[in-house]
């Protein structure tokens, strides 16, 4: 690899290309559980970018202490993708819990996790 | 087939705008003027050595409340789409589970009081270093999964769990009411002195803050897995 690829750039085609393969995930196939997986991808691929985007050339976690010093901010990535982050994993984690809750109901209902099965709501 | 053909072009789109947007990206090499303000203002302002968390409960307290409430939103939802199952299907799958082999007893028994110290020192560092009470509870509830994962048969008492985060949410509100008569506005976390910047009890009313969100994240992501797991 050359080294002058920057980080963020290796991240940020990492996120997309997860973010692709969740979108494939997502339409191609039938069985719920694959397409609930498909959309954790997706999520993950977009915080990936999210946080890369928030990357500055030389610069380190924005923690004040020895590390960082009196140059703060100069030397600090940008604190707000992070902490947009961290929210959205929690709201993916529980968009995720309600979708498993409701393929687990659908299965219930009709013994199947196949999504061609459930046509009521097909126009 | 003409499915298959939409669903060809959709992606092909989508990767061409993904394509185009990294491609033109390129690394910043100094900070947003908004970033910049956050890392140069938040130690003095309100005396957290985390950033990261100064802006996750100062500066965007609200928006934190807010995603708790979809916590809370989340957990209930999950309550009424797998709380009314038929009991004797539920009965039967119970009778079905085998208990965990010796390792995974014993390993979750080791594990258990380890990961959960761990996750409260993650939630009380917050303002210190990495860590927060989002990532500390959700240490704190896979310390729950791993305990329903060795025992299946192991309740978690749902009723205690629930009104823990009822309590730590009402408290969340409370301090942020305090912050509305004290100090500078709703959730503002100055109305404790900051102290001494890099020292465990400073940063005002952060650490507070940190620790109720780690008690209800952890408590409400533990509730949602201990539905999945009848």
């Amino acid at each position: 690899m050359s080294p002058n690829i920057p980080v963020s750039s290796i991240l940020l085609v990492t996120g997309f290309g997860l973010a692709l393969i969740g979108l494939c995930g997502i339409l191609m196939h039938c069985h719920l559980l694959r397409i609930i997986i498909g959309f954790s991808l997706f999520g993950t691929g977009l915080h990936i970018v999210l946080v890369a985007s928030g990357y500055v050339t030389g610069g380190t976690a924005p923690i004040i202490d020895g590390a960082l010093g009196p140059t703060v901010s100069e030397r600090a990535i940008d604190p707000i993708p992070s902490a947009l982050v961290v929210t959205a994993i929690v709201i993916g984690f529980a968009v995720t819990a309600v979708m498993l809750a409701y393929a687990i109901r659908l299965h219930s209902a009709r013994k199947t996790f196949d999504i061609g099965v459930f046509t009521e709501s097909k126009w | 087939m003409i499915y298959r053909v939409g669903v060809l072009v959709t992606i092909t789109l989508i990767a061409l705008i993904f394509g185009r947007l990294a491609g033109s990206y390129t690394e910043r090499s100094a900070l947003r003027p908004l970033a910049e303000h956050y890392v140069s203002q938040a130690p003095f302002e309100l005396g957290v050595s985390n950033i990261v968390t100064g802006i996750l409960i100062a500066y965007r307290g609200f928006d934190t409340l807010g995603e708790v409430a979809v916590l809370f939103m989340v957990a209930a939802t999950i309550g009424l789409l797998l709380g009314n199952d038929d009991g004797g299907a539920r009965e039967a799958g119970m009778n079905r589970r085998r208990p965990a082999g010796e390792i995974v007893m014993t390993g979750s028994q080791v594990l258990l009081p380890v990961i959960l110290t761990f996750g409260a020192y993650v939630i009380v560092n917050g303002h210190l270093s990495a860590g927060g009470g989002f990532q500390g509870g959700a240490i704190v509830a896979s310390g729950a999964m791993l305990l329903l994962l060795a025992d299946p048969a192991a309740q978690l008492n749902a009723a205690a769990l629930s009104m823990i985060e009822s309590v730590a949410g009402l408290l969340y509100v409370a301090i942020g009411i305090l912050g509305l008569i004290m100090a500078g506005g709703f959730l503002d976390p100055r109305f404790l002195p900051p102290g001494e910047a890099g020292a465990f009890i400073s940063a005002g009313a952060i650490p507070l803050v940190s620790a109720l969100l780690g008690i209800k994240v952890g408590a409400e992501l533990s509730v949602i897995i201990n539905r999945f797991s009848r």
